[in-house]
């Protein structure tokens, strides 16, 4: 009886969507959210729509928690991260990709790089102000800009120049109200990558139009072609970028939530305002766990990058077998293949293949323009897997085609 | 010793956590050509540096479980051989599973294995103890693996995520 008069006050309970924020509800649900429901429900699956690292995190960064926690340190830290922390990002980030910051007054350690690009958009906008952003990408970007009051700008990025962003691309969709270009590269989901000559057009345009750049290189490490090129290593873009990463994909840290973000000072200050009133400080212990994985966890992070690598090949190799053209992914640990051969759009195949085949796969829609057609492999699962999740895909393609 | 080649290492990571993997799909996963790996493993096989392809067991698992031993052995090392010799003379016997020369306390770790534990305390009163240089024996029973050659006994949790994600 108690349940039912429970059900009643439900029914009867009025809607308060009229309260919220419109440019909060007007916001669409994510073409991932609509798919992950489908595939909750389903048994047996393979699923290559992972978005995260398959290493558990190394247990010496675990143990490095275990014990901090063991040894009572669970207070809050300094608002911009523990000073040590800071301080070895600073030393990473210079070793490895040659941008120098002060760990004094320039970086602030983050819940996740989520947090840090809600914080570097909330600085910034302007209500009105344009947002460019290549696509398809990553799909948090375009609504955190909307709801920091901006005017999110898609600019579509092709397979015929490899996803990357060309300056033609970037020029074309400039109005006097841009004002910011939120980058991802290596990219979620192409696995693009841009190099010193990719990127030397594209500073000039940033120049040229004085646009402020948020560059997202959460995946930096997972470059498979040469090195990655930092966008705030290049000639005079030091002061115009805020560098945006953090120890989810190269050290298989998603869970832990620990971002950075680095940027010059007067803009670090603003951010730091944000992030001192609405979180105060990134969780302690995983600052910790994010300091050993610094200090100690180089060697472990070259093998997972090798082990990804490894798959990439296996992956790439395998859907050009089946027949789906497929571009080289140079980075992240996503394999972007086209399935327009097969007549069906992105999110019918990714449909049919899940229930016909049993591979989940995420439809290249979700991730915004130039996503059409295509649908995007995780690799980052086991070889058995992989191999197993290619035969199914091969008997579903050679089906429909 | 000779330097292994970059690919000859990472051929032998790979053939560690599964030794069942095809040159075929070795060659997808390094990136180069088949032949290449073929020589490579031929290479090693014949250099000895991969000497078996073996099986792990979790004899635990096994209802008529082994017994292992590991026994610490003190000798007197031989005048021009050192310990070459005893060496030899202790792992020739079959139930000897491994021998290891050591630094500290004693000289050699011998890894025996046995049906039962007389079997185990017979090898070592009868064949061990008796050889003219062993000075001395110590015999630790092993109770139960958890891990062996970097391999995780017990059943692993599968795999936690979501299915999919962002």
């Amino acid at each position: 009886m108690i349940l039912n008069e429970q059900q009643l006050a439900e029914n009867n309970r009025k809607s308060m969507s009229s309260y919220l924020a419109p440019r909060v509800r007007d916001i669409q649900p994510s073409g991932i959210r609509k798919f992950f429901d489908l595939v909750s429900g389903n048994k047996d699956i393979i699923t290559l729509g992972v978005g995260e690292p398959d290493f558990v995190t190394p247990w010496h960064v675990r143990e490095a928690c275990v014990y901090s926690l063991e040894r009572g340190f669970t207070g809050y830290t300094s608002n911009a991260g523990m000073p040590e922390l800071r301080e070895a990002i600073a030393e990473y980030l210079n070793d490895s990709f040659h941008v120098t910051y002060n760990p004094a007054n320039e970086i602030i350690v983050t819940v996740g790089g989520s947090e840090a690009i809600d914080l570097a958009l909330r600085a910034l906008i302007v209500p009105g102000d344009e947002i460019l952003i290549p696509e398809p990408c990553y799909i948090s970007y375009s609504p955190i800009a909307s709801i920091g009051g901006g005017v999110p700008v898609g600019i579509e990025t092709t397979a015929e120049h490899h996803f990357k962003l060309t300056a033609e691309a970037l020029e074309a969709q400039i109005t006097p109200k841009s004002k910011i270009l939120i980058l991802c590269y290596p990219s979620n989901p192409t696995g693009a990558i841009m190099t010193y000559e990719d990127w030397l057009p594209i500073a000039e345009v940033v120049e040229k139009h004085d646009l402020i750049v948020i560059s997202d290189e959460i995946y930096a490490e997972l470059t498979y072609e040469g090195k990655h090129v930092s966008f705030a290593s290049m000639p005079g873009m030091m002061d115009r970028t805020i560098l945006v990463s953090g120890f989810s994909k190269a050290f298989a840290m998603t869970g832990w939530r620990m971002g950075y973000v680095c940027a010059h000072s007067d803009l670090i200050a603003a951010m730091l305002k944000i992030h001192q009133y609405t979180v105060m400080c990134a969780p302690a212990m995983g600052q910790v766990a994010a300091l050993e994985a610094l200090r100690n966890g180089m060697g472990e992070k070259d093998r997972m990058v090798e082990s990804y690598n490894q798959r990439r090949r296996l992956v790439v190799q395998g859907l050009r077998e089946i027949g789906l053209d497929c571009h080289e992914p140079q980075g992240a640990f996503y394999a972007f293949p086209s399935i327009k051969g097969t007549g069906l759009g992105s999110e019918e195949f990714a449909q049919r293949l899940l229930t016909e085949a049993k591979v989940a796969a995420v439809p290249g829609t979700a991730f915004g323009l130039g996503g059409e057609g295509f649908i995007r492999c995780s690799y980052a699962t086991s070889i058995a897997q992989l191999n197993e999740a290619l035969e199914r895909m091969g008997n579903f393609v050679g089906k429909i085609k | 010793m000779e330097e292994l080649s970059e690919l000859k290492l990472k051929v032998l990571d790979l053939l560690k956590e599964d030794a069942r993997r095809s040159p075929a799909l070795l060659s997808t996963l390094l990136g180069v050509e088949e032949e290449e790996v073929k020589t490579s493993i031929a290479e090693l096989e014949r250099d000895h540096v991969i000497v078996k392809y073996a099986t792990v067991v979790n004899w635990g698992k096994v209802e008529d479980e082994k017994v292992t031993a590991l026994i610490e052995v003190q000798i007197t090392p031989e005048r021009g051989r050192g310990f070459e010799g005893i060496a030899e003379r202790i792992y020739l016997f079959p139930q000897v599973k491994s021998v290891y020369l050591m630094s500290g306390a004693y000289d050699l770790l011998v890894e025996v294995e046995g049906g039962n534990l007389r079997e185990v305390a017979n090898f070592v009163s009868e064949k061990l103890s008796p050889i003219d240089s062993v000075l001395s024996t110590k015999t630790n029973f092993i109770l139960k693996k958890y891990k062996q050659d970097g391999i995780i006994f017990e059943e692993r949790q599968e795999d936690n995520r979501l299915l999919i994600s962002p």
